[in-house]
């Protein structure tokens, strides 16, 4: 038992937040909202050259070979910086997807490309009919009645659908399932789109735990420098307490994260639990942030000119993609109220007895 | 990362398991608050002593077991799993305890550790004062050196189970001049010494087993000064540090909380009972806040076993645990419906347990310890770095 990251992990993340501080700045991030596609193919190859892209494809394949245990780390600097360029479905779901597929051509065709920052990838989550991304990814993993299809850009039609925040692009996907598209069917289709939906939600709850970091951040510092009444605003109980019940929220929710990260990448019984948990308390977190931060940056974080708003988006969106919270919700309320046993308490191990 | 455990430690959970199916008693004693529980307390605790399992983390020459940290974690799923009383020494074996084994002198250790592992004495707390309370720095009691001894005089309150405990421990101004968090001395004080007059208090749950407590000359020789004469504040600090930060409230409690309201939510619904459609989800969030918890201190225990310390952080605990604790009894008065009200005896309560009691108990968890509102003011200005003025 050892519930702690290793240095080598710590150092990890600590290079990944020192790239994206240089690399993708909060201009970066507003600069993208402007161009057409949102989205930045030289940036994608920087991110590319520290291996963010093959976190998870093996190292035969170009990768760097890793556990979703190094990759949550990487996520919650993600989310630290607001980087929405499509690191969740090409990095942290379809790259591992299309290796548990048990399918070599078509891992030997996109994994290494994924890894070298040439291939993106989108994927339809189970839970919405939204796919982020999609215009620019070169495949689709897309699900329907007889399987999972792996589908070429050009063989679907794509309708954007405009989202409230600037730092994503969002579509819905006109598509006939073809048999040469088909990558897995019946069962193995279902595990793998279920280990999909896990994998994308613990990504996006680490990034909502980067969120709610930078929120907190961006709050104290505000609130100190902030004057009123010959005192900055940070002094006063009432914002000191706001401040630390964020805290509260994002300590507890970080120990879910970094649990549900360990689950996946060892796929124990109660992996699904987990994320959900994950996924609920870290969503919470930085929707809670968002609300708070905006409260103690008073008018001044009601405009579009200050940065805080740009988390705040991150924030909602991150809440709503691989389940929102009240589909996460109800799947931990049906394992704990539905099924014959409850869900097992960590540490009461059922393995004595 | 690895969560999974030893086959040391699945062999100490085993045998743990294994002792208290055989020794925990079948009925629940009662209160310990009341002078019949409190002895009915002690006896258990002999018992559990005797068996080897009263201070699992404490080296043995001091009663304990040697284990380490993690043991402690499985000991505590393991006694909680087998619904094992209420640890009435709990001020003196998981406060003042390691605070002795931190500070303490090598004849204190071997003078109080023993007896306290085994309960033959048992600690009250003597934090507050009337005029100190989260004002923890205000104290006005006095300790004035005469030869080899202190003369206390003044006034402690708020004591649990001051009416029935052994010893206090607290501290008291030694230096008449200083203030605030200076001149104080922390002291081990015997509770029949003469000049001491302790007087119950009738608590929420109505019974006596609060005191507060009056000095009048009473002497106490310095040998019993733990830490430095004048450096009161800084033991005291070690002390709240453990008590919030995670020997007091161990997870497998408010976990074994958590799967009782789970179990009662589900026979609630099961019996046809209308019930309120929010309390799935609120029952739910509870038993993952439980897990919460219980994730968070595996992870200090394991940092601390990296030889990392708790610092103010503990104070997140606090604020988490007690809250948590309120939640989770006020959601199954929710579904115990009209016989929430009910004592266990009434004619119409069924089964109703222990929650009424459990949730009047719970109140107090925000307030002891250090209010939740002076553990948000720690967080913010130490943890996050917020101006204090």
């Amino acid at each position: 038992m050892e519930f702690m990251f290793s240095e080598d992990q710590r150092l990890l993340q600590e290079t990944v937040r020192d790239f994206l501080a240089g690399e993708c700045p909060v201009e970066f991030v507003r600069g993208q909202w402007e161009t057409e596609t949102g989205r930045s193919p030289e940036f994608w190859s920087k991110l590319a050259e520290i291996g963010i892209p093959g976190l998870l494809v093996p190292e035969e394949y170009g990768g760097l070979g890793m556990s979703e245990i190094d990759a949550v780390l990487v996520f919650v600097e993600v989310g630290r910086a607001a980087l929405a360029e499509p690191v969740v479905p090409t990095a942290a779901v379809a790259a591992p997807l299309i290796r548990e597929s048990g399918n070599t051509a078509l891992a030997e065709r996109w994994l290494p490309p994924i890894a070298a920052g040439e291939a993106l990838v989108a994927v339809a989550q189970p839970t919405s009919p939204l796919v982020p991304e999609a215009h620019v990814a070169d495949l689709l993993i897309l699900r329907a009645e007889d399987g999972l299809h792996a589908v070429p850009r050009d063989a679907v039609r794509l309708t954007a659908q405009p989202s409230n925040d600037p730092s994503q692009r969002l579509f819905t996907v006109d598509w006939k399932p073809r048999n040469e598209d088909r990558i897995a069917s019946g069962a193995q289709a279902d595990r793998l789109e279920l280990a999909a939906l896990d994998r994308g939600a613990l990504a996006c709850a680490a990034q909502q735990i980067g969120t709610c970091e930078r929120l907190i951040a961006m709050s104290v510092d505000y609130t100190s420098q902030r004057r009123q009444f010959g005192v900055p605003i940070g002094s006063f109980q009432a914002v000191k307490h706001h401040l630390a019940n964020l805290k509260v929220a994002l300590e507890y929710a970080r120990s879910h994260v970094e649990r549900a990260a360990h689950s996946v990448a060892h796929d124990v019984p109660c992996r699904s639990v987990d994320v959900s948990m994950a996924k609920i308390s870290a969503g919470e977190a930085a929707l809670q942030a968002a609300e708070v931060s905006l409260q103690v940056h008073g008018a001044l974080g009601y405009t579009w000119e200050q940065d805080l708003h740009v988390w705040m988006r991150r924030a909602w969106t991150l809440d709503l993609a691989w389940g929102e919270t009240a589909w996460h919700r109800a799947r931990l309320a049906g394992a704990l109220f539905d099924e014959e046993r409850p869900a097992e308490s960590f540490g009461f191990t059922p393995r004595v007895g | 990362m690895d969560l999974s455990y030893t086959p040391e430690q699945e062999a100490f959970r085993k045998e743990a398991r294994a002792w208290l199916e055989a020794n925990v008693p079948k009925e629940r004693l009662p209160s310990f608050d009341t002078r019949e529980g409190f002895d009915a307390h002690c006896a258990w605790e002999k018992k559990l002593h005797a068996g080897g399992f009263a201070m699992v983390p404490w080296p043995v020459e001091y009663g304990g077991r040697g284990a380490d940290l993690l043991e402690w974690l499985i000991f505590e799923e393991e006694y909680y799993r087998a619904g094992a009383p209420g640890r009435v020494n709990q001020n003196g074996i998981f406060l003042l305890g390691p605070t002795i084994m931190e500070v303490g002198t090598p004849e204190q250790k071997a003078r109080f550790l023993p007896k306290m592992a085994s309960s033959e004495e048992v600690w009250a707390q003597g934090w507050s004062e009337p005029n100190a309370g989260s004002d923890m720095a205000n104290i006005q009691a006095t300790a004035i050196r005469d030869g080899d001894d202190y003369v206390l005089n003044g006034q402690k309150t708020w004591a649990s189970r001051g009416a029935f405990a052994h010893w206090l421990f607290g501290m008291f101004r030694s230096d008449p001049e200083s203030t605030r968090h200076r001149g104080l001395t922390f002291i081990l004080v015997p509770l029949d010494t003469p000049g001491i007059t302790v007087r119950p208090i009738e608590k929420l749950n109505h019974k006596k087993a609060f005191a507060e407590i009056f000095f009048d000359d009473a002497r106490v020789p310095v040998r019993y000064q733990l830490g430095e004469e004048g450096k009161g504040w800084d033991v005291a600090m070690a002390t709240a540090g453990f008590e919030r930060g995670l020997m007091l409230r161990s997870p497998a409690r408010f976990q074994d909380t958590a799967r009782r309201l789970v179990d009662l939510y589900r026979k609630t619904v099961a019996s046809g009972q209308p019930v309120a459609p929010g309390l799935r989800d609120t029952v739910a969030r509870c038993w993952m806040d439980a897990e919460a918890y219980a994730l968070n201190t595996y992870q200090t225990v394991s940092r601390l076993l990296a030889g990392g310390k708790i610092g103010a952080e503990s104070s997140l605990n606090k604020i988490f645990w007690s809250e948590l604790d309120v939640r989770m009894h006020e959601t199954a008065l929710k579904l115990l419906g009209h016989r929430a009200e009910l004592l266990p005896g009434a004619p119409a309560a069924g089964d109703v347990g222990e929650w009424l009691d459990g949730y009047i108990f719970a109140l107090a968890g925000p307030i002891y310890a250090g209010t939740n509102e002076i553990q948000r003011n720690i967080i913010a200005e130490r943890i996050l770095g917020m101006p204090r003025k």
